[in-house]
Protein backbone atom coordinates (compact mmCIF):
# COMPACT_ATOMS: atom_id res chain seq x y z
CA UNK A 1 0.00 0.00 0.00
CA UNK A 2 1.26 3.77 -0.78
CA UNK A 3 0.85 6.52 1.10
CA UNK A 4 -1.87 8.05 -0.96
CA UNK A 5 -3.78 4.92 -1.04
CA UNK A 6 -3.38 4.64 2.74
CA UNK A 7 -4.41 8.56 3.79
CA UNK A 8 -7.67 8.27 1.90
CA UNK A 9 -8.39 4.57 3.82
CA UNK A 10 -7.66 6.33 6.76
CA UNK A 11 -9.43 9.68 6.07
CA UNK A 12 -6.81 11.94 7.20
CA UNK A 13 -6.64 15.59 6.18
CA UNK A 14 -3.39 16.44 3.88
CA UNK A 15 -1.75 19.19 5.15
CA UNK A 16 1.41 18.28 2.43
CA UNK A 17 0.61 16.42 -0.50
CA UNK A 18 3.68 17.35 -2.43
CA UNK A 19 5.66 13.99 -1.53
CA UNK A 20 6.68 11.17 -3.01
CA UNK A 21 3.93 8.16 -3.11
CA UNK A 22 6.42 5.66 -1.33
CA UNK A 23 5.58 2.06 -0.21
CA UNK A 24 4.55 1.71 3.41
CA UNK A 25 6.23 -0.84 5.14
CA UNK A 26 4.93 -0.26 8.41
CA UNK A 27 3.77 2.43 11.25
CA UNK A 28 5.31 3.46 14.37
CA UNK A 29 3.44 5.50 17.28
CA UNK A 30 5.60 7.82 19.40
CA UNK A 31 6.47 11.43 20.61
CA UNK A 32 10.22 10.73 21.53
CA UNK A 33 12.33 12.01 18.80
CA UNK A 34 15.36 10.01 20.14
CA UNK A 35 12.77 6.70 20.43
CA UNK A 36 11.80 7.58 16.69
CA UNK A 37 15.45 7.68 15.71
CA UNK A 38 16.29 4.46 17.58
CA UNK A 39 13.29 2.22 16.91
CA UNK A 40 11.04 3.58 13.71
CA UNK A 41 11.83 0.97 10.62
CA UNK A 42 12.41 3.00 7.15
CA UNK A 43 9.61 2.95 4.99
CA UNK A 44 7.11 3.17 8.23
CA UNK A 45 4.42 6.08 8.57
CA UNK A 46 5.30 7.73 11.57
CA UNK A 47 1.84 8.79 14.17
CA UNK A 48 3.16 11.52 16.50
CA UNK A 49 1.52 14.73 17.96
CA UNK A 50 5.00 16.62 17.66
CA UNK A 51 3.76 19.20 15.38
CA UNK A 52 7.13 20.90 14.58
CA UNK A 53 9.99 21.04 12.30
CA UNK A 54 12.59 18.55 13.89
CA UNK A 55 9.94 15.91 13.55
CA UNK A 56 10.70 15.97 9.46
CA UNK A 57 14.51 16.13 10.17
CA UNK A 58 14.39 12.76 12.29
CA UNK A 59 11.81 11.42 9.77
CA UNK A 60 14.29 12.49 6.64
CA UNK A 61 17.17 10.47 8.43
CA UNK A 62 15.00 7.60 9.31
CA UNK A 63 13.73 7.10 6.03
CA UNK A 64 10.18 7.98 7.22
CA UNK A 65 7.96 9.08 4.02
CA UNK A 66 4.74 9.93 5.78
CA UNK A 67 3.73 11.68 9.05
CA UNK A 68 0.18 11.60 10.86
CA UNK A 69 -0.22 14.49 13.19
CA UNK A 70 -3.17 12.80 15.98
CA UNK A 71 -5.06 15.13 17.98
CA UNK A 72 -6.00 17.83 14.99
CA UNK A 73 -2.29 19.84 16.37
CA UNK A 74 -2.23 22.82 14.79
CA UNK A 75 1.02 22.59 11.92
CA UNK A 76 3.22 24.91 11.54
CA UNK A 77 4.27 26.47 8.17
CA UNK A 78 8.27 25.89 8.68
CA UNK A 79 7.53 22.09 9.17
CA UNK A 80 5.17 22.17 5.85
CA UNK A 81 8.17 23.74 4.03
CA UNK A 82 10.82 21.39 5.14
CA UNK A 83 8.39 18.18 4.54
CA UNK A 84 7.78 19.63 1.16
CA UNK A 85 11.66 20.02 1.11
CA UNK A 86 11.84 16.71 1.89
CA UNK A 87 9.15 15.00 -0.23
CA UNK A 88 7.68 13.70 3.00
CA UNK A 89 3.79 14.00 3.41
CA UNK A 90 1.85 15.81 6.31
CA UNK A 91 -1.41 14.44 7.21
CA UNK A 92 -3.17 15.45 10.23
CA UNK A 93 -6.40 14.09 11.93
CA UNK A 94 -8.76 14.63 14.91
CA UNK A 95 -8.56 10.93 16.03
CA UNK A 96 -6.05 10.05 18.88
CA UNK A 97 -2.58 7.76 18.62
CA UNK A 98 -4.42 4.73 20.13
CA UNK A 99 -7.25 4.70 17.09
CA UNK A 100 -4.92 5.75 14.28
CA UNK A 101 -2.55 2.87 14.85
CA UNK A 102 -5.13 0.70 15.69
CA UNK A 103 -6.46 1.65 12.35
CA UNK A 104 -3.38 1.68 10.60
CA UNK A 105 -2.20 -1.70 12.14
CA UNK A 106 -5.42 -3.48 10.51
CA UNK A 107 -5.08 -1.67 6.77
CA UNK A 108 -0.94 -2.70 7.21
CA UNK A 109 -1.84 -6.48 8.30
CA UNK A 110 -5.02 -7.03 6.27
CA UNK A 111 -3.15 -5.98 2.88
CA UNK A 112 -0.84 -8.29 3.05
CA UNK B 1 39.13 62.23 10.48
CA UNK B 2 41.77 60.36 8.35
CA UNK B 3 41.31 59.36 4.68
CA UNK B 4 39.37 57.10 2.29
CA UNK B 5 37.19 54.80 3.83
CA UNK B 6 39.52 51.29 3.02
CA UNK B 7 36.32 49.47 1.27
CA UNK B 8 36.91 50.15 -1.89
CA UNK B 9 39.86 49.44 -3.32
CA UNK B 10 41.49 47.09 -5.34
CA UNK B 11 42.77 45.10 -2.10
CA UNK B 12 39.46 44.66 -0.56
CA UNK B 13 38.41 40.79 -0.74
CA UNK B 14 36.49 39.92 -3.74
CA UNK B 15 33.33 39.26 -1.79
CA UNK B 16 33.11 42.92 -0.70
CA UNK B 17 34.18 44.34 -3.66
CA UNK B 18 31.16 42.03 -5.57
CA UNK B 19 28.75 42.82 -2.51
CA UNK B 20 28.79 46.56 -2.98
CA UNK B 21 28.26 46.69 -6.45
CA UNK B 22 25.66 44.24 -6.30
CA UNK B 23 23.82 46.11 -3.75
CA UNK B 24 21.70 49.08 -4.82
CA UNK B 25 21.60 52.03 -3.16
CA UNK B 26 17.61 51.42 -2.67
CA UNK B 27 18.43 47.84 -0.87
CA UNK B 28 20.26 49.93 2.05
CA UNK B 29 18.76 53.38 1.97
CA UNK B 30 16.08 54.69 4.79
CA UNK B 31 12.66 54.17 3.10
CA UNK B 32 10.66 56.17 5.22
CA UNK B 33 11.82 59.77 4.98
CA UNK B 34 11.29 62.63 7.63
CA UNK B 35 10.67 65.97 5.95
CA UNK B 36 9.80 69.68 6.57
CA UNK B 37 8.50 72.24 4.07
CA UNK B 38 10.17 75.69 3.24
CA UNK B 39 8.51 77.36 5.56
CA UNK B 40 9.32 75.28 8.44
CA UNK B 41 11.21 77.14 10.96
CA UNK B 42 14.30 75.65 12.44
CA UNK B 43 13.16 75.25 15.78
CA UNK B 44 10.56 73.20 14.96
CA UNK B 45 13.57 71.11 12.29
CA UNK B 46 15.53 70.99 15.37
CA UNK B 47 12.88 69.29 17.94
CA UNK B 48 12.40 67.16 14.85
CA UNK B 49 15.95 65.71 14.63
CA UNK B 50 16.16 65.08 18.37
CA UNK B 51 12.57 63.33 18.47
CA UNK B 52 13.06 61.29 15.51
CA UNK B 53 17.44 61.02 16.10
CA UNK B 54 18.07 62.10 12.82
CA UNK B 55 20.63 64.76 11.93
CA UNK B 56 19.19 65.66 8.56
CA UNK B 57 16.27 66.90 7.53
CA UNK B 58 14.99 67.25 3.69
CA UNK B 59 13.00 70.35 2.66
CA UNK B 60 10.58 69.23 0.27
CA UNK B 61 6.78 69.77 -1.36
CA UNK B 62 3.94 68.82 0.86
CA UNK B 63 3.75 65.17 -1.07
CA UNK B 64 7.22 64.85 0.32
CA UNK B 65 8.35 63.92 -3.56
CA UNK B 66 10.14 67.64 -4.63
CA UNK B 67 13.15 68.27 -2.91
CA UNK B 68 14.60 72.03 -2.39
CA UNK B 69 17.08 71.96 -0.09
CA UNK B 70 18.32 70.16 3.23
CA UNK B 71 18.89 71.04 6.70
CA UNK B 72 21.83 69.40 8.88
CA UNK B 73 22.80 69.43 11.91
CA UNK B 74 25.43 71.60 11.41
CA UNK B 75 22.95 74.35 9.76
CA UNK B 76 20.86 73.71 13.16
CA UNK B 77 24.06 74.47 15.76
CA UNK B 78 25.17 77.89 13.42
CA UNK B 79 22.01 78.55 13.53
CA UNK B 80 21.65 78.20 17.63
CA UNK B 81 25.09 80.33 17.20
CA UNK B 82 23.90 83.29 15.15
CA UNK B 83 20.47 83.73 16.65
CA UNK B 84 18.37 82.85 13.62
CA UNK B 85 16.83 79.53 14.94
CA UNK B 86 13.28 80.83 14.41
CA UNK B 87 14.05 81.25 10.51
CA UNK B 88 12.23 79.79 7.97
CA UNK B 89 14.16 76.62 7.02
CA UNK B 90 14.44 77.96 3.56
CA UNK B 91 16.12 80.76 4.32
CA UNK B 92 19.34 78.63 5.47
CA UNK B 93 18.88 75.23 3.53
CA UNK B 94 21.42 73.88 1.42
CA UNK B 95 20.14 73.85 -1.74
CA UNK B 96 23.24 72.52 -3.55
CA UNK B 97 22.27 69.13 -3.23
CA UNK B 98 24.30 66.29 -3.80
CA UNK B 99 22.06 63.54 -4.29
CA UNK B 100 22.02 59.71 -5.45
CA UNK B 101 20.26 57.47 -7.93
CA UNK B 102 18.32 54.71 -6.17
CA UNK B 103 19.20 52.28 -8.91
CA UNK B 104 23.07 52.93 -8.03
CA UNK B 105 25.32 50.28 -6.99
CA UNK B 106 25.87 50.99 -2.67
CA UNK B 107 29.73 51.74 -4.14
CA UNK B 108 28.36 54.83 -5.47
CA UNK B 109 27.49 56.00 -1.62
CA UNK B 110 30.44 55.27 -0.32
CA UNK B 111 32.56 57.20 -2.71
CA UNK B 112 29.91 59.64 -1.76
CA UNK B 113 30.65 59.98 1.55
CA UNK B 114 34.50 60.21 0.46
CA UNK B 115 33.95 62.81 -1.90
CA UNK B 116 31.59 64.92 0.14
CA UNK B 117 32.01 65.34 3.81
CA UNK B 118 28.20 65.00 4.13
CA UNK B 119 27.02 62.29 6.48
CA UNK B 120 23.69 62.07 4.35
CA UNK B 121 22.38 61.83 1.04
CA UNK B 122 18.96 61.91 -0.60
CA UNK B 123 17.68 59.09 -2.57
CA UNK B 124 16.20 60.43 -5.69
CA UNK B 125 14.21 57.75 -8.33
CA UNK B 126 13.70 58.25 -12.32
CA UNK B 127 11.42 61.00 -11.90
CA UNK B 128 13.71 62.88 -9.59
CA UNK B 129 11.15 61.93 -6.68
CA UNK B 130 12.53 62.08 -3.12
CA UNK B 131 12.43 57.78 -2.29
CA UNK B 132 14.79 57.49 0.70
CA UNK B 133 17.64 58.82 2.17
CA UNK B 134 21.56 56.93 3.01
CA UNK B 135 23.65 57.47 5.71
CA UNK B 136 26.91 55.89 6.70
CA UNK B 137 24.67 54.43 9.75
CA UNK B 138 22.31 52.58 7.10
CA UNK B 139 25.44 51.49 5.01
CA UNK B 140 26.97 50.04 8.33
CA UNK B 141 24.47 47.71 9.19
CA UNK B 142 23.80 46.81 5.69
CA UNK B 143 27.39 45.64 5.17
CA UNK B 144 27.06 43.92 8.40
CA UNK B 145 23.88 41.99 7.64
CA UNK B 146 25.52 40.89 4.34
CA UNK B 147 28.50 40.10 5.93
CA UNK B 148 27.23 38.20 8.59
CA UNK B 149 25.40 36.19 6.44
CA UNK B 150 28.59 35.16 4.74
CA UNK B 151 30.12 34.23 7.64
CA UNK B 152 27.60 32.00 8.89
CA UNK B 153 27.76 30.24 5.62
CA UNK B 154 31.69 30.02 5.77
CA UNK B 155 31.09 28.30 9.26
CA UNK B 156 28.42 26.23 8.87
CA UNK B 157 29.57 24.76 5.55
CA UNK B 158 31.95 22.35 4.61
CA UNK B 159 35.72 23.09 5.49
CA UNK B 160 36.85 21.37 2.65
CA UNK B 161 35.15 20.37 -0.53
CA UNK B 162 33.74 16.56 -0.43
CA UNK B 163 35.47 14.91 -1.61
CA UNK B 164 35.01 11.86 -4.54
CA UNK B 165 33.66 8.30 -3.37
CA UNK B 166 36.63 6.60 -1.73
CA UNK B 167 38.42 9.54 -0.56
CA UNK B 168 38.40 11.01 2.51
CA UNK B 169 36.51 13.60 3.19
CA UNK B 170 35.55 15.60 6.40
CA UNK B 171 33.08 18.28 7.22
CA UNK B 172 32.49 20.79 10.27
CA UNK B 173 29.41 22.19 11.73
CA UNK B 174 28.97 24.56 14.32
CA UNK B 175 26.02 24.11 16.31
CA UNK B 176 24.69 26.69 18.84
CA UNK B 177 22.77 25.92 21.89
CA UNK B 178 18.55 26.19 21.45
CA UNK B 179 18.76 26.28 17.68
CA UNK B 180 15.96 23.76 17.12
CA UNK B 181 15.87 25.86 14.05
CA UNK B 182 18.64 24.23 11.88
CA UNK B 183 18.77 21.55 14.20
CA UNK B 184 19.38 17.74 12.25
CA UNK B 185 21.18 20.24 9.31
CA UNK B 186 24.81 19.08 9.92
CA UNK B 187 23.31 15.05 10.19
CA UNK B 188 21.22 15.32 6.97
CA UNK B 189 24.61 17.04 5.44
CA UNK B 190 26.59 13.93 6.81
CA UNK B 191 23.50 11.55 5.26
CA UNK B 192 23.71 13.57 1.88
CA UNK B 193 27.72 12.54 1.45
CA UNK B 194 27.36 9.23 2.41
CA UNK B 195 24.48 8.46 -0.21
CA UNK B 196 26.87 9.58 -2.79
CA UNK B 197 28.84 6.72 -1.54
CA UNK B 198 26.55 3.94 -1.59
CA UNK B 199 26.52 3.07 2.20
CA UNK B 200 24.85 0.09 3.05
CA UNK B 201 21.16 1.40 4.33
CA UNK B 202 21.95 -0.22 7.63
CA UNK B 203 25.39 1.15 8.51
CA UNK B 204 23.88 4.78 7.38
CA UNK B 205 21.18 4.38 9.45
CA UNK B 206 23.69 3.59 12.15
CA UNK B 207 25.48 6.52 11.42
CA UNK B 208 22.78 8.86 11.06
CA UNK B 209 21.15 8.14 13.99
CA UNK B 210 24.83 8.83 16.17
CA UNK B 211 25.20 11.96 14.02
CA UNK B 212 22.09 12.94 15.00
CA UNK B 213 21.86 12.21 18.81
CA UNK B 214 25.49 14.29 19.36
CA UNK B 215 23.96 17.04 16.88
CA UNK B 216 20.86 17.18 19.58
CA UNK B 217 23.17 17.00 22.59
CA UNK B 218 24.91 20.11 21.72
CA UNK B 219 21.49 21.47 20.56
CA UNK B 220 19.71 20.69 24.25
CA UNK B 221 22.80 20.13 26.67
CA UNK B 222 26.05 21.82 25.27
CA UNK B 223 26.85 25.60 25.47
CA UNK B 224 27.38 25.34 21.98
CA UNK B 225 30.29 23.95 20.02
CA UNK B 226 31.40 21.69 17.12
CA UNK B 227 30.03 18.55 15.42
CA UNK B 228 32.61 17.36 13.14
CA UNK B 229 32.51 14.06 10.75
CA UNK B 230 35.41 12.14 8.71
CA UNK B 231 35.15 9.66 6.30
CA UNK B 232 37.32 7.50 5.69
CA UNK B 233 37.54 4.55 3.56
CA UNK B 234 36.59 1.98 6.18
CA UNK B 235 35.06 4.17 8.75
CA UNK B 236 33.41 7.21 9.78
CA UNK B 237 34.76 9.42 12.74
CA UNK B 238 32.12 11.67 14.40
CA UNK B 239 33.01 13.84 16.88
CA UNK B 240 31.13 16.72 19.22
CA UNK B 241 32.94 19.11 20.88
CA UNK B 242 31.04 21.58 23.39
CA UNK B 243 32.29 24.96 25.08
CA UNK B 244 30.59 23.57 28.45
CA UNK B 245 28.96 23.23 30.63
CA UNK B 246 30.18 19.55 31.07
CA UNK B 247 28.33 16.15 32.77
CA UNK B 248 28.35 15.97 36.77
CA UNK B 249 28.21 12.10 36.40
CA UNK B 250 28.87 10.64 32.99
CA UNK B 251 28.17 7.35 34.43
CA UNK B 252 24.52 8.47 35.14
CA UNK B 253 24.56 10.41 31.84
CA UNK B 254 25.27 6.88 30.03
CA UNK B 255 22.21 5.21 31.72
CA UNK B 256 19.05 4.93 29.77
CA UNK B 257 16.29 7.35 30.83
CA UNK B 258 18.29 9.67 33.08
CA UNK B 259 18.24 13.37 31.72
CA UNK B 260 18.58 16.96 32.92
CA UNK B 261 16.60 18.51 29.93
CA UNK B 262 13.95 20.82 30.98
CA UNK B 263 10.33 20.89 30.91
CA UNK B 264 10.27 22.69 27.40
CA UNK B 265 12.90 21.00 25.49
CA UNK B 266 10.89 17.68 26.56
CA UNK B 267 7.72 18.88 25.22
CA UNK B 268 9.53 19.44 21.60
CA UNK B 269 9.95 15.33 22.49
CA UNK B 270 13.57 15.86 23.27
CA UNK B 271 15.86 15.45 26.57
CA UNK B 272 13.99 11.98 27.47
CA UNK B 273 17.48 10.56 28.19
CA UNK B 274 18.13 8.48 25.51
CA UNK B 275 20.52 10.29 23.72
CA UNK B 276 24.00 9.07 24.67
CA UNK B 277 22.27 5.28 24.98
CA UNK B 278 21.52 5.31 21.68
CA UNK B 279 24.63 6.83 19.93
CA UNK B 280 26.75 4.23 22.16
CA UNK B 281 24.47 1.21 21.11
CA UNK B 282 24.85 1.85 17.43
CA UNK B 283 28.38 2.63 17.65
CA UNK B 284 31.42 0.33 16.90
CA UNK B 285 33.91 2.23 19.26
CA UNK B 286 32.51 5.19 21.65
CA UNK B 287 34.95 7.35 24.26
CA UNK B 288 33.03 10.32 26.11
CA UNK B 289 35.63 12.77 28.02
CA UNK B 290 33.53 15.21 30.29
CA UNK B 291 35.00 17.82 32.95
CA UNK B 292 32.45 20.25 34.41
CA UNK B 293 32.87 23.49 33.94
CA UNK B 294 35.15 23.12 31.14
CA UNK B 295 33.15 20.82 28.19
CA UNK B 296 32.44 17.51 26.69
CA UNK B 297 34.07 16.01 23.89
CA UNK B 298 32.27 12.64 22.30
CA UNK B 299 34.04 10.30 19.80
CA UNK B 300 32.28 7.73 17.70
CA UNK B 301 33.43 5.39 15.44
CA UNK B 302 31.07 3.45 12.95
CA UNK B 303 33.08 0.85 10.35
CA UNK B 304 31.96 0.72 6.54
CA UNK B 305 32.76 -1.47 4.15
CA UNK B 306 35.13 -0.20 1.60
CA UNK B 307 31.78 1.32 -0.48
CA UNK B 308 31.61 -0.03 -4.63
CA UNK B 309 32.40 2.36 -7.30
CA UNK B 310 29.01 3.26 -8.59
Amino acid sequence: MRVKELSEALGVEPIQPDFEDAEILGGYTSDLLSDVMAHATSGSVLITIQAHKNTVAVASLVGIPAIILANGRPVPEDMVEAAQKEGIAIFRSQETQFVLSGKLYTLLTSSQ
Amino acid sequence: MSGTIPLNTQESPPFLLDLIYRLKVKDVMTKEVITARKETPLRQIQRIMKEKWITGVPITDEEGKRIFGIISMDDIIRALDGGYIEDPAERWMSRNLIVLEEDMPLQFAISYLDKFRYGRFPVLNKDRELVGIITSRDIIVALLVEANKEVEKLEQRIVQPPSRPGEEAWLLYHVRKYDFENAGKASAGLKKLLMERNLDPKTLRRVSVAAYELEMNLVVHSDGGTLSFRIGKDRVEIEAKDKGPGIADVEKAMEEGFSTANEWIRSLGFGAGMGLPNAKRVSDEFTIDSKLGEGTTVRVVIYISPSSPS
